[in-house]
């Protein structure tokens, strides 16, 4: 059973005589916890908030094979030609074995910046290599930021809800996390400002802004253009620094780019985070970052601490990769892939969940964020839903302050269509059946003001639909943040 | 030296703790110098058994599965002994309903409660005895599924509001939900261990939540917000109580070889109540029953020795038989 599963949190106070008593009754004959405390006397003190939670452990369960899994961020990596492969791996072999084998600078091999230059290029961004670091994948770039720019306390602000993976490198920094809401065009930098003028009240100066403007993890929503000016005088202004984070701007289904941060600002206030991850493959581990020079200096000196320097290998086969395939043409064919997964995904929730759900459109990227009614708590239905092997990411884990509880991401590029179908079909059957349920179970207390909290209409930018939620209004309801376009139809 | 298959993992909701319960096992018995074979439990676990063909299973599977009595059942068809309890007794201690009639039964402590299955509430309008039940329990009221070792779904009710939330997130978990008077106190936790002489209880461990906020039930539950103190500081009264009830519980549902009962020691009566009781609780490095037994003197390796001596002498018995 779980409860007793203490996770470093022994406070043993034996008594310690020396007898080896046994009986119900005696005293203990030494500290208890004495393995435990051993090491756990030995964590630093930042560690304590590096832990363990029911939800991790329930997501521990969704790798089962016989689940059908909406909950990872995997990009499909089964179309990637063998042949490219070979080809790529015989052409390091031939040309540069040796190298491939060997260290390479902490900041990364010339040739391999210039296919990242390319990849920039083709979201309008001109680079020059001495402003890159090539670092093992986007998220040490999460790291090394963090690592360079947070003091215990200091702050970061992100979105609401934020990427999750960041929520660990932000609180094993001991980052004080700000949470900015955003809704289906991005960060309210509205309340962005508002936030940022509170801090100054408070006295705490924010180190950097942290956002996904397109294709957000796990929104899925993307930034207006206006938006993306404002944050950027924001931060000119304020002096701010701004990490964009952006894994899947290739990866649009529709609609015209919006311009990137980094080329709306120049670089001056944006460090830039990309990725071969979602254009190439995650298991290379390569990503980058284009930062200020005196940042990127530090960031620098972070990674030669962390690691010396990414894999020379997978730099190379980038680079051989670069030369022996046209790689938009792969890119072309995942957009094709997940576009098409995507429309899967919208027919399906349009199908099979309630009402009562609202979801974002995403116009790219890998997720489509999904708000239930606040009576349902995501982590719980998890449970359920794995029950039906079916799984998702609970929106908590998009939040550091308790929220999202009644959201969900959904993934909808790594499983095939009939796959993505079925996990949504199975997700709303478990939601329907607990809306029935609740409205079982509060039929009989029609609440005063009920229909008038009914009649309060459809959702608008800045609230989330309170029709939704029937029945007494709560904090949660309040707090919810995503509000999401409802019911938008088919793709 | 024996054989022993090391059942864990699996597909209930705790696989993680049970995988991490498992490998602790499998380094203790082959320090012990028994042989260890660990199986993750799956759709071939017969298979996997049979090829194995071990001395002993020790079951440290957690949850659905491992403590609803169906590996149990399965080892006693395959005729491989195991450790910890059988078939009944789990049924009745995995079952917090079941478990709690029975506790009523034979006149031990455990607060009141009322239990519904989701078809009462869908089918035979049990919705509409909630306010009943809330009159009689008064609030706050804990919400939890009557199935299930973690406190994966238990929830607080603080006002009528909360509860029909609470019981869609109970009902994630269970088919029947329990309703519990919530009992104000200390969280204790008393550990047993067959031996020779019989089972007796170890050192009572202590779950104290480290956050102020002594109502926020939900954090009493969460890892890292509570710390565990053992031996908990009772007086030598209370322990002797909390003993004998532990044990008359352990006795009442029929467990064996090791158990944990969960109580409350309700502030201001001073009155204990029995909660659940454990069949298989977790063996991990930072569980209670480890603690308890480290408390008491037992290390972690002697206490699975022990654990699995009692399941193979079973086997031995049964061989002579």
């Amino acid at each position: 059973m779980t409860v007793d599963d203490a996770q470093g949190g022994g406070t043993g106070r034996g008594a310690g005589d020396g007898r080896s008593g046994r009986a119900c009754g005696e005293l203990p004959t030494r500290s208890t916890s004495r393995d435990l405390e051993r090491y756990a006397g030995l964590f630093a003190s930042r560690t304590r908030v590096m832990r363990s939670s029911a939800m991790r452990d329930l997501m521990a369960v969704t790798a089962r094979p016989e689940v059908i899994s909406l909950a990872g961020g995997l990009p499909d990596t089964s179309t990637f030609p063998p042949a490219t492969f070979a080809a790529v791996a015989a052409r390091i072999a031939a040309e540069s074995c040796a190298r491939a084998l060997q260290y390479g600078p902490t900041e990364g091999l010339a040739d391999t910046k210039a296919c990242i230059a390319e990849v920039m290029a083709a979201e309008d961004m001109a680079v020059d290599g001495d402003d890159l670091l090539v670092t093992t994948g986007g998220q040490q770039v999460l790291d090394l930021v963090t690592k360079t720019l947070i003091d215990p306390g200091d702050v970061v602000v992100a979105e609401a809800p934020t990427y999750p993976g960041a929520v660990p490198v932000f609180s094993s920094y001991e980052a004080d996390v700000v949470q900015i809401d955003v809704d289906e065009h991005g960060m309210r930098v509205d309340l962005l400002e508002e936030t940022l003028d509170r801090l100054e009240r408070e006295g705490r100066r924010p180190k950097f802004v942290y956002t996904i403007p397109s294709f957000q993890n796990p929104a899925g929503v993307t930034m207006s253009l206006e938006r993306r000016r404002t944050l950027v005088e924001i931060a000119r202004r304020r002096e701010l620094l701004v990490l964009e984070d952006n894994p899947y701007g290739l990866l649009r289904y529709e609609g015209s780019r919006e311009p990137t941060l980094r080329s709306l600002d120049g670089g001056i206030y944006v460090m830039y985070l990309g990725t071969f991850s979602k254009i190439l493959s995650p298991g290379i581990r390569l990503g980058w970052v284009a930062a200020p020079a005196p940042v990127l200096e530090k960031l620098n000196l972070g990674k030669q601490a962390a690691d010396l320097c990414t894999s020379t290998l997978s730099q190379l086969m980038v680079q051989a990769y670069f030369e022996e395939s046209p790689w938009r043409a792969y890119v072309d064919s995942l957009t094709e892939i997940y576009r098409a997964r995507r429309d899967t995904m919208l027919d399906a929730l349009a199908e099979f969940f309630p009402a009562e759900a609202q979801w974002t459109r995403p116009a790219g990227g890998l997720f489509i964020w999904v708000t239930l009614p606040d009576f349902i708590d995501t982590t719980d239905l998890l449970a359920r839903a794995l029950r039906d092997n079916v799984a998702f990411v609970p929106g908590e884990a998009a939040y550091l302050d308790g929220r999202g509880r009644s959201s969900m991401r959904l993934n909808f590029s790594g499983s095939g269509e009939d796959a993505v179908r079925e996990g949504v079909r199975r997700i709303g059957k478990v939601v329907s059946e607990q809306v029935a349920l609740y409205g079982t179970l509060t039929g009989r207390r029609a609440a005063p003001g009920r229909p008038a909290e009914r009649a309060r209409g459809a959702p608008t930018a800045s609230h989330p639909s309170p029709d939704l939620a029937a029945d007494p209004p709560t904090e949660e309801l309040a707090a919810r943040v995503v509000p999401m376009r409802r019911r938008s139809g088919r793709a | 030296m024996s054989r022993i298959a090391v059942l864990k993992g699996g597909r209930s909701l705790e696989r993680q703790v049970s995988v991490r319960s498992g490998g602790r096992v499998e380094d203790a018995l082959e320090r012990l110098g028994h042989e260890a074979i660990g199986i993750d439990v799956d759709a071939d676990v017969i298979g996997r058994l049979r090829a194995a063909s071990p001395d002993a299973a020790f079951v440290a599977l957690h949850g659905e599965d491992g403590e609803d009595g169906t590996i149990q059942e399965l080892l006693d068809v395959l005729g491989i002994p195991f450790t910890g309890s059988g078939v009944l007794a789990c049924l009745r201690s995995w079952d917090k309903v079941l478990t709690k009639h029975l506790l009523v039964e034979s006149g031990l402590p455990t607060p009141e409660f009322v239990a519904f299955s989701e078809t009462a509430f869908e089918q035979l309008g049990a919705g509409e005895a909630l306010p009943a039940i809330e009159e009689r329990l008064s609030f706050p009221i804990v919400v939890k599924p009557a199935t299930g070792g973690s406190a994966l779904g238990i929830k607080f009710a603080r006002a009528a509001a909360d509860v029909p939330a609470a019981l869609v997130a109970a009902f994630s978990y269970a088919d029947r939900v329990l309703f519990e008077r919530h009992v104000r106190g200390r969280d204790l936790a008393v550990s047993i261990l067959d031996g020779p002489d019989g089972p007796v209880a170890l050192p009572i461990v202590e779950a104290v939540p480290r956050d102020e906020d002594f109502y926020d039930f939900e954090a009493r539950y969460e890892i890292g917000r509570t710390s565990f103190v053992c031996p908990a500081e009772l007086a030598p009264a209370v322990t002797a109580r909390a003993h004998e009830v532990a044990l008359r519980t352990y006795h009442l549902l029929g467990l064996a070889g090791f158990a944990r009962v969960d109580l409350m020691l309700e502030e201001g009566s001073e009155e204990l109540f029995v909660l659940e009781a454990n069949a298989i609780p977790g063996l991990t490095e930072t569980s209670l029953v480890p603690q308890a037994a480290e408390a008491a003197g037992i290390g972690l390796d002697e206490l699975i020795g022990r654990i699995v001596e009692l399941a193979l002498a079973l086997g031995a018995v049964g061989a002579a038989g």
